[in-house]
């Protein structure tokens, strides 16, 4: 049987935390099927991530190239592509991340191999993989299963697996070299910070969060109203950017922000995997939706299934008769 | 610049309590209104904005039944110049199979740039539209918050995780997948929809596109779907809404948050 691959995915010159949990995962998946596990790194030259893959797989196979600094579509495709011709791994996990998300789909596509997206588990059913995957933002789950194939590819929802097991393995580290002839059509020009601002959410004691559920732009300052007479500071969710209603550096999740308020009172927030990421660190959630089978009360610690502005009023007349 | 933008009809679930049909492998759609993908909405206007500044032709194309013109008939509304429907019959097709579907269709059309959304809102595999450029053999980049053509080709901006941009360079002919928030969708006027009803509405099938039926075996399947397992959860908080209030002031305070 073929290897599992987990390909490494780094930036700024740091190992980001999908590729321990993929490890973590394979290494669990590889003791199952009796298969080793190999990591997959594309760097720039002298990267100095390879020992620490080495720690939780049995092969790290290294891949130094300086147009590899950073991520780069039309590289990954075509060397993971050749690799994986070459060694045919029984099971590829790639991060569902910006990245992954970016060369996952072609690598299946080019390669032949079915690809499961979002995992947020991996099982073996006789000896073929199945994957656990959530469905309409996390209101249903799915059970997905694959055409029989030389190898399968997955990629892994960041979280999904823990990284808390220990790192004993010497793998050996064994450079490649890149397949001939390959051309990049995309140029990687810089990196832009686009969620520094005026607020700095981050260092809040208490967030008062909005979603879309408020609506409309104008209801924004009834919610803007009630942070200032709780001493909170305001944050919200992806729709209320996207729409323009505030700007970035107030937004919590996956592509905002990541938050550690002691409390975070979310407000019409139905509670994506993406927002729900980024307030993992907080100490107590409290949440407010219409919906009362709103995913956010899967993760908060106390629920009020009724109308945000039914309880923002409340909370307003409370506060300023205190 | 002739800008392709693939669109899907999805049912709406929020604010909907979800039923898992008898099969056990999908939900009970019927009782569901259905609304444009929010990610196409992003998509099209994108598209329609460039047709506008820089003139050219945008096709909009969707793999559905006759109810799903909809969202056809919303692109064109927006300024779409025409549109194609791909009828799929009796076939559910995976994200493989869509892009698979997608890319014969296409591949006779004459295109610049093509558009897709990141992911839809049912599924969210977030697959079809990266796949669809590999199987053109396209340039592309997934997860787009601003473009910006010049010369033969466009500087993206991608979104990655922690509120950071990756600045590129992608040559054209591409595919772009786009994601929400990139511009302000325009709201569909009634001239839009007037206009719309005289812009050509292709509807083709999968034995025209060339398919057999050997040619659509799915990559994966759904073997069951089932509703969240049951955690411990959110303790609720019953009560008027003054009630209501002097218990989040009452938790905020155990929690070393005065008010």
């Amino acid at each position: 049987m073929g290897d599992i691959f987990v390909i490494a995915e780094h930036r700024k010159g740091e190992v980001r935390d999908i590729t321990f949990e993929m490890l973590q995962k394979a290494v669990a998946l590889a003791q199952a099927l009796s298969c080793n596990v190999t990591a997959v790194l594309l760097g720039g030259r002298n990267e100095p991530f390879a020992d620490d893959l080495a720690k939780r797989a049995d092969r790290v196979l290294v891949f130094e190239d300086e147009r590899l600094k950073t991520y780069n579509s039309d590289l990954y495709v075509g060397i993971l592509a050749a690799l994986v011709q070459e060694h045919q791994p029984f099971l590829t996990l790639m991060g569902h991340t910006s990245w992954g998300m970016d060369y996952a789909p072609a690598l299946a596509v080019r390669t032949g191999y079915p690809l499961a997206t979002d995992a947020s588990d991996i099982l073996l059913e006789e000896g073929r993989p199945q994957v656990i995957r959530q469905m309409y933002s996390g209101k249903l789950f799915s059970r997905i299963s694959f055409n029989p194939s030389p190898g399968y590819m997955v990629t892994v929802r960041p979280g999904a697996f823990k990284t808390d097991l220990a790192n004993d393995k010497k793998g050996e580290v064994v450079p490649q070299s890149l397949p001939e002839g390959l051309q990049g059509r995309r140029e990687f020009l810089a990196f832009e910070d686009t969620a520094a601002g005026d607020v700095d959410i981050t260092q809040a004691d208490l967030l008062v969060s909005v979603g879309r559920g408020v609506g409309e732009a104008d209801n924004i300052a009834t919610v803007k109203e009630l942070a200032d007479i709780l001493g909170g500071t305001l944050s919200c969710s992806r729709p209320v950017v996207d729409k323009n209603w505030l700007p970035k550096f107030h937004q919590v999740g996956t592509s905002g922000k990541s938050v550690k308020p002691k409390v975070y009172l979310a407000l019409g927030i139905s509670g994506a995997f993406q927002h729900v990421a980024g307030i993992t660190g907080a100490d107590c959630v409290i949440a407010v939706n219409k919906d009362k089978k709103a995913p956010i009360f899967r993760v908060a610690d106390y629920g009020i299934a009724d109308d945000l502005f039914t309880v923002v009023a409340a909370l307003k007349a409370r506060a300023k008769g205190a | 610049m002739n800008i392709i933008v693939c669109v899907k009809r999805v049912p709406l679930t929020q604010e909907v309590d979800l039923e898992i049909d008898d099969t056990g492998k999908k939900i009970k759609e019927d009782a569901l209104a259905y609304v444009i993908n929010d990610w196409d909405n992003y998509a099209i206007e994108a598209a329609v904005q460039l047709q506008e500044n820089l003139g050219g032709e945008v096709t909009a194309v969707t793999i559905g039944n006759e109810d799903d013109e909809e969202v056809l008939r919303r692109a064109l509304a927006m300024g779409a110049d025409r549109a194609i429907r791909i009828d799929p019959g009796d076939l559910t097709p995976d994200g493989y199979l869509n892009a698979k579907i997608l890319a014969k269709t296409i591949s006779d059309l004459d295109y610049d740039l093509i558009f897709t959304r990141v992911q839809s809102e049912d599924h969210n595999t977030g697959m079809v539209g990266i796949m669809l450029a590999e199987q053109l053999g396209l340039a592309h980049a997934a997860i787009v918050n601003s473009l910006e053509p010049e010369d033969g080709t466009v500087k993206v901006h991608v979104e990655l995780e922690g509120g950071i941009d990756e600045v590129s360079r992608i040559q054209l002919p591409a595919l772009l997948t786009i994601q929400t928030g990139i511009n302000e969708p325009r709201y569909v006027s009634i001239m839009g929809i007037r206009k719309a009803k005289k812009k050509e509405l292709k509807v083709v099938s999968l034995a025209e596109l060339g398919f057999t039926p050997d040619d659509l075996t799915p990559q994966t399947f759904i073997e069951e779907v089932f509703l969240p397992p049951e955690t411990d959860g959110a303790e609720m908080i019953e009560g008027s809404p003054a009630e209501m209030a002097e218990t989040i002031i009452r938790i905020m305070g155990e929690k070393g948050v005065t008010v």
